[in-house]
């Protein structure tokens, strides 16, 4: 052999770094790793020379700056004072959210449509063809435009609800409502012992998840099959429902009083002149004092303080004529008590209510982040459907014919046999289409919702001019979120492959 | 004889399968209503599609065509639903932007003849010396859409055969590999360094070219496939070395492949096209000022150089790796064996997936409309802006839509139709 009669190490010759293949390799890649280092120096001196000229070196204390621009939709506190760093993450924090409602809708829609696809049923295959071919052969972008326009343009304005000949009515007994301003929801207000119930159900979905790991590991030992989504369903909602109810008696026995100083003594709630709220914001006091007066017919103005304290001194200050206060206190506090009421559940809903001539209270979706849920999850959908289908063709026939002659039910062939074999070939895909919804979202900028792009890269780069830095800090938290979700969710798919020994 | 039972002597004639068995109702009762389950999904779905044709059939179908503006449309009483005289009024904008009307034969003929250029590629019943034009493309294709001199693509062209003959002039005397650095390096320098000054020599000795039209000036359908195109055309090579490298044993090569295909598909191409927008020009030395749609399909180009060499990567780990072991008994060395053996059968199995990379590609071309280029979407501002289409939505969104889906789903059913005839070969 040539190794055997070319001792290494003697006569070495220059020449044996090109056609020796010893050390060939290691020529090539030394002078790939210069070629590469050299280019790169080339880029970044071109770059520093550029910025000196400008007057702009690489600098990243603009994220310790106050931002100056307000965003409409955070899920933490922000204000424009508040620095470009925060700005970053309340948009960090939106294209998070959007991601995961996306994923999960997606998901749904996507093995829906997929198992349909491969339904016997004629005109629901050939639907569901339809639906995927149109969905996934237009360019995602236009989605999103396209169901921002129906929203701006085909759905009522806030006063078609106004008034005795609305042409638009809420829906779920007056808890939604779609308006062209985007869709108002009921928001959940957690009230004394939400902690508990919270903590209970999570708790019950940590006990869902290991009895269904003991039934499984079950199963597999005596081949006996419990009805397992039952029980899970119970084991999550029995002990649920039982602390809601528990504190809701709670709650219950300790009574408040409607405290005004702008009706006679001993009247009703409806006598009250012109109400004015002093309440205590976010809370189920306020809640429920705000639908009291509100149930009278009467329009209803509200002053929102931050403590107790405050919204008492408020009503002795004479800014708002009524209030809402313990039954024991009551004495204490000037004016009449025309009503009581209970505190109620430990989670109650915050309806919307049409205020003028926009709605408020409640939760407020906006268009933009509708549409692009929306338009993101069905798209993503149809190649959902797509790997879902695919998995499902790619197990040979004869793995359910097995499972038939075995005396299989049809149901359990699919969930049994059919479908773990299945999981495998659908993961991979799976991820990557997430990848796509997640990367996708960054076309956010395009309907003005302020995902991660349209702030660090969209005003907060135009403000401060720091293009470099921002377009950095931006593809490094993409890639951050990227590779998070792979690792994850190779994580999963390395649980579900095939052993092989 | 009259205790013999009675037997039939002739046979009955063939009957016809009783009604509820054939044609149609048949067919009816195993695909449409085999159970109640069935039964009330078809209903259902029959019910959807009839409220959606409701819906949109009357809006849809309107004699409109001819109207100039959205206040002719209002105006008229024949018209209610879609204004469709925008898609006529605007037909020319949203293909060709704002190339010159008198020029756009050529965007036109350069679509052609790219057509004839892949489809020896796509279909391998063409005769394959087809594939010169195809190699000869990618300059006449530059060349018409941007016109100029025509001496600049074809000194380019001529680089390649400098690079070859330096090549084939040295193998004799440096060796083999210091040959082709070294063609590649005269390639090279004739590009950066001769092209120029000797095709402002030709062209004032003879000026033979076609009007230049600037690419601020390309727009609609053509500049989506100007750049799709393009970012699919120059990303096959790169991705084919990523991918190689990405296989390597070496590994600062692999590590560079690796970094750089899983940082490319980390990253939204919105963020790449915001580097194209604002950024590239920083890293080019001082003075250098490109064009933003050049600056686009350099950084399309890098996305789909990622995703092209994943797809090939795919192609070149379904090979058995009997070839491979062949391919190096034939005492074959790496470029050869990948040349003559490798290459041509992962290319092969990698096309469904190469037109799957490019239909991706053609599709996010839209996103240019967002850093300000007019592509069909781009337009759409634009068109809404003139006083005569203000107020103008679902007729372009509708038209686009129906653009890129005629171009998309052509491409996937080729793409299908390519997998069953790979399926059947094996």
């Amino acid at each position: 052999m040539a190794m055997a009669d070319q001792p290494a190490g003697k006569s070495f010759r220059l020449s044996m770094l090109l056609y020796d293949t010893r050390y060939r390799s290691m020529t090539i890649q030394v002078i790939m790793l210069t070629g590469f280092v050299l280019g790169v120096w080339w880029l970044i001196g071109n770059m520093y020379s550029n910025l000196a000229d400008l007057g702009k070196e690489p600098n990243f204390s603009f994220l310790a700056h106050p931002a100056g621009y307000d965003i409409n939709q955070r899920l933490i506190e922000y204000t424009s004072q508040s620095t470009n760093a925060r700005a970053w993450v309340v948009g960090l924090l939106n294209t998070l959210l959007v991601a995961l409602l996306g994923v999960i809708l997606a998901t749904v829609v996507g093995v829906a449509v997929g198992v349909l696809r491969l339904s016997n049923n004629w005109i629901v295959a050939r639907l569901m063809t339809v639906f995927i071919e149109i969905f996934r052969n237009i360019p995602v972008l236009l989605w999103i435009l396209f169901a921002m326009a129906i929203f701006i343009e085909e759905f009522p304005k806030p006063n078609a609800f106004r008034g005795d000949n609305a042409t638009s009515f809420m829906y779920l007994s007056d808890s939604i409502a779609f308006t062209n301003r985007g869709w108002y929801i009921p928001k959940p207000i957690f009230n004394d012992g939400s902690m508990a119930v919270v903590a209970v159900f999570f708790l019950a979905l940590a006990g869902m998840f290991i009895f269904g790991k003991w039934a499984k590991a079950r199963q597999e030992k005596t081949g006996d099959i419990l009805p397992v989504f039952w029980i899970k369903l119970a084991i999550v909602i029995i002990p649920t429902m039982l602390m809601f109810a528990v504190f809701s008696f709670l709650n219950g026995n300790r009574e408040y009083s409607v405290v005004t100083t702008a009706a006679m003594e001993g009247t009703e709630l409806s006598t009250i002149q012109k109400p004015k709220a002093c309440v205590v914001s976010g809370t189920a006091i306020s809640v429920v004092l705000q639908e009291l007066l509100r149930e009278t017919g009467q329009k209803v103005k509200v002053n929102a303080y931050d403590t107790e304290e405050d919204a008492r001194a408020a009503y002795l200050n004479g800014d708002c004529n009524t209030i809402g206060v313990p039954s024991n206190e009551a004495q204490s506090v000037q004016g009449v008590v025309p009503a009581t009421f209970s505190q109620g559940n430990p989670i109650l809903l915050e309806q919307p209510y049409l205020d003028g001539f926009n709605f408020k209270g409640g939760l407020h979706l906006r268009n933009s982040l509708i549409a692009l849920w929306l338009a993101l999850s069905f798209y993503t959908a149809a190649f959902i459907a797509e790997a879902v289908r695919a998995g499902i063709m790619a197990i040979n026939k004869g793995q359910s014919e097995a499972a038939g002659a075995l005396g299989l039910r049809q149901k359990r062939i699919m969930n049994l046999v059919i479908l773990p074999q299945a999981m495998r070939v659908i993961v991979p895909p799976l991820i990557s289409q997430y990848l796509n919804l997640t990367k996708n979202s960054s076309l956010a900028v395009a309907v003005g919702y302020m995902d991660v792009t349209g702030t660090l890269g969209g005003i907060t780069l135009n403000q401060t001019g720091r293009a470099l830095e921002c377009i950095l800090l931006l593809m490094i938290t993409y890639l951050t979120i990227s590779l998070s979700i792979s690792m994850v969710m190779n994580i999963y798919n390395n649980s579900v492959k095939l052993k092989e020994r | 004889m009259s205790n013999e039972p009675y037997v039939r002597t002739e046979m009955l004639s063939e009957q016809p399968a009783p009604l509820g068995e054939t044609g149609v109702i048949r067919w009816m009762r195993e695909n449409l209503f085999s159970s109640i389950g069935n039964s009330i999904l078809t209903v259902l779905s029959l019910v959807v599609v009839f409220l959606m044709l409701k819906a949109f059939l009357p809006w849809a179908i309107q004699p409109s065509w001819s109207s100039g503006s959205l206040r002719q449309c209002i105006d008229d009483p024949n018209i209610t639903g879609a204004c469709w005289g925008v898609i006529r009024d605007r037909f020319n904008q949203l293909m060709f932007g704002f190339y010159p009307h008198d020029a756009q034969w050529r965007a036109i003929a350069a679509f052609v003849l790219m057509l004839v250029a892949i489809a020896p590629v796509l279909f391998d019943k063409l005769p394959r010396k087809l594939m010169i034009f195809s190699a000869v493309f990618p300059f006449l294709g530059v060349w018409l859409l941007w016109g100029g001199t025509i001496w600049a693509p074809l000194l380019v062209l001529a680089g390649f055969a400098i690079g070859y003959f330096v090549n084939k002039a040295l193998t004799g005397i440096a060796g083999n590999l210091a040959g082709m650095i070294l063609g590649v390096l005269a390639t090279l320098i004739w590009w950066l360094y001769g092209v120029a000054p000797v095709s402002d020599i030709l062209s004032s000795v003879a000026p033979i070219g076609i009007e230049a039209i600037e690419s601020s000036k390309f727009g609609g359908l053509m500049l989506s496939i100007t750049i799709g195109v393009s970012g699919i055309a120059l990303s096959l090579p790169i991705g084919i070395v990523l991918a190689l490298g990405r296989q390597s044993d070496m590994f600062i090569i692999k590590t560079l492949s690796v970094g750089f295909i899983e940082f490319i598909r980390g990253v939204p191409l919105i963020t790449l096209l915001f580097v194209a927008s604002v950024l590239l020009n920083f890293f080019l030395p001082p003075g250098t000022n490109f064009d933003l749609i050049l600056r686009v399909i350099i950084m399309v180009t890098i996305f789909a150089s990622a995703y092209m060499a994943e797809t090939i990567r795919g192609g070149l780990a379904a090979l058995p790796t009997g070839q491979f072991e062949a391919a190096d008994a034939l005492g074959l060395d790496y470029w050869q064996s990948m040349r003559l053996i490798i290459m041509p059968q992962a290319l092969k199995i990698s096309i469904p997936g190469i037109v799957g990379t490019f239909i991706g590609l053609f599709k996010d071309t839209t996103l240019v409309s967002i850093i300000g280029l007019l592509d069909p979407v781009g337009l759409v501002k634009t068109i809404q802006g003139h006083a005569d289409w203000n107020g103008i939505v679902w007729e372009l969104y509708i038209f686009i839509a129906l653009m890129f889906w005629v171009f998309t789903f052509s491409m996937s059913r080729y793409s299908m139709y390519l997998e069953n005839k790979l399926k059947t070969t094996h």
